[in-house]
């Protein structure tokens, strides 16, 4: 792997992801920088394959771009790609191009009941409760990738003092809305699901919403803060203080 | 229901799968929301072509058979896909062909005797209000379906057809080499990947020249083969987008095919991505069935696309 770049500047290479697919990987490393460079690449597929163009996956260091093998031929697909990669690197500011992304504010009520992990990571981060929270909610982060689920979107980095794994073992049943953390990345279930990572709250935010423009409330690029309130503004902003069982590992049973 | 709309069938005994499913659901995966689509697509698009719809058009797909509906009015109807002893009022049915039945009749899938999914369509396709852009029913993430939210056929559902599912079509069926025997050991083409010079020279060997068993841990999803363990020099990746056919390795060494409801981003090293004719493929094939994965060019994996979607416009 000769791809680490130490300038920031993409080194691209362009991979076979099947008939209809060529992924574009840009980076071999995690950073915030990646994002614009990305956005801008996704805009410029769209105006370039238009009709053609059949679905974008951007991911932390990667585009992939999928078309319609009978309206551009994957050879063709490629030639398009490589030229508008040449195109991107001349541009010094991809972040004009693709903007900063939009910023959201996830009112979240921190507390044992909705986040019945918030225990155990203040003991394994040798923090108090407050700290935890005071941490998780202290900076702002931004959305690599969507996925796991619609409108699950992955967040990070987080602050190394509250790096924690996975459970053990998965929950079968995580609440929707749960704001969690695993690794150096955090996110907010869009819907009850299966999931193993650390619950330490729950937001009001509709994350996904079928009915909306859009549908999904994060997106690739966009910013994010989390606003700790209490249960009482929790539960004004629609929020459901249902408690969830605070044992952790129920899995299976 | 609206006045585009009316009753085609009665559900009598819903089975363990039926899925309405139109040609997937784009334009939407960078939200995190799966492909969905038929997984054999060329058994979802000949049943269609049968009964003179349009590419894209809903149909459902029957997996493992189970499933009995009523006509609720007079159909022009198609079965094709895999052969799971399906009746007419108790009588065989004709697959692969145009079929009229009437008000009244039921027509009952069996278990599987030629391939896991059959598809069924009637003239002018099943209706259902689209989510995201498609009907496609995905049942982990609630979307699509007849209800729109990703809901099993239950017994005494209704299922919206067009009003022209009645109007009489051709007669002519599939010709015979479109109608593929699913019970042997399948050859899979694979496109190979990024990774693929990561895997170990013996474990590539294996990978294209020992056979494979399809697992049962199979679902739309992904299907997992079993066979030799493949080593590679990468455990894992940082997640990024998979596309449809992609063959991942994770650390156990044996390979997933990931087929038309995966998740949309992963991180497993793959040693490239089936062709869409392969996918389809192996979803016809039932648990301990034999596949071989055989290494193909875009120009072949193309031209062998571009006759199939040709095949079904003559």
């Amino acid at each position: 792997m000769s791809q680490a770049s130490t300038s920031g500047l993409p080194t691209p290479r362009i991979e076979s992801a099947g008939l209809d697919g060529w992924l574009v990987r840009l980076f071999s490393t995690i950073d915030e920088a990646n994002l614009a460079w990305l956005g801008a690449l996704a805009r410029r597929c769209e105006a370039a394959f238009g009709e053609a163009l059949v679905d974008l996956v951007p991911s932390y260091t990667t585009l992939l771009v999928v078309f319609d093998p009978l309206r551009l031929s994957p050879e063709a697909a490629r030639r398009r790609l490589a030229d508008l990669l040449a195109d991107l690197l001349a541009n010094p500011a991809p972040e004009q191009e693709a903007g900063a992304g939009e910023l959201h504010e996830l009112l979240t009520w921190y507390d044992p009941s909705v986040g019945p992990d918030l225990e155990r990571v203040a003991r394994r981060t040798e923090m108090s409760r407050e700290a935890v929270i005071e941490c998780h909610a202290g900076q702002e982060y931004r959305v690599f990738a969507l996925g796991f689920a619609p409108g699950f979107a992955f967040m990070g980095l987080l602050d190394r003092r509250l790096e924690v794994p996975r459970l053990d073992t998965p929950r079968q049943r995580v609440p929707v809305n749960s704001v969690a953390i695993a690794g150096r990345q955090t996110a907010a279930y869009p819907a009850v699901s299966p999931g193993g990572w650390n619950l330490l709250g729950r937001t009001t935010a509709r994350l996904f919403d079928r009915d909306r423009e859009g549908f999904s409330l994060l997106r690739v690029g966009d910013r994010v803060r989390f606003v700790p309130v209490d249960r009482a503004t929790f539960e004004r902003h629609g929020g459901d203080a249902t408690p969830m069982e605070a044992r952790p590992l129920e899995a299976g049973i | 229901m609206n006045k585009y709309t009316v009753i085609g069938f009665r559900v009598d005994r819903a089975g363990p799968l039926a899925l309405l499913q139109d040609a997937g659901r784009f334009g939407v995966r960078r939200l995190g929301v799966t492909q969905g689509g038929p997984a054999d697509l060329h058994g979802w698009a000949w049943a269609n072509r049968l009964v003179g719809n349009a590419w894209g058009t809903p149909a459902l797909e029957v997996t493992f058979g189970g499933l009995a509906l009523v006509a609720e009015r007079d159909l022009s109807i198609a079965v094709a896909g895999a052969d799971l002893a399906a009746t007419l009022n108790g009588e065989p049915l004709a697959l692969w062909r145009p079929v009229s039945i009437k008000e009244g009749q039921t027509l009952a899938f069996g278990t599987p005797r030629n391939g896991l999914r059959a598809y069924l369509a009637v003239a002018g396709g099943f209706r259902a209000e689209p989510v995201l852009g498609s009907v496609s029913c995905v049942v982990r993430e609630g979307l699509g379906g007849f209800d729109g939210h990703g809901g099993k056929l239950a017994e005494g559902d209704r299922l919206a057809v067009s009003p022209e599912a009645g109007e009489r079509v051709g007669r002519e069926p599939a010709p015979t080499p479109e109608q593929p025997d699913y019970t042997g050991p399948a050859t899979l083409t694979l496109l190979p990947g990024a990774q693929v010079a990561d895997f170990t020279g013996s474990s590539l060997y294996a990978a294209f020249n020992r056979p494979w068993r399809v697992d049962d841990r199979a679902d739309r999803m992904g299907v997992r083969l079993t066979g030799p363990r493949l080593g590679c020099r990468i455990g894992s990746l940082i997640s990024e987008g998979i596309g449809l056919g992609a063959v991942q390795v994770p650390p156990d060494g044996q390979p997933i095919a990931l087929l038309n409801d995966r998740q949309t981003i992963g991180g497993y090293p793959r040693l490239g991505a089936l062709t869409p004719l392969a996918a389809s493929r192996l979803a016809q094939c039932l648990p301990g069935q034999e596949v071989r994965l055989v290494a193909t060019s875009s120009e072949r994996a193309l031209g062998d696309y571009r006759n199939f979607r040709r095949s079904l416009e003559q």
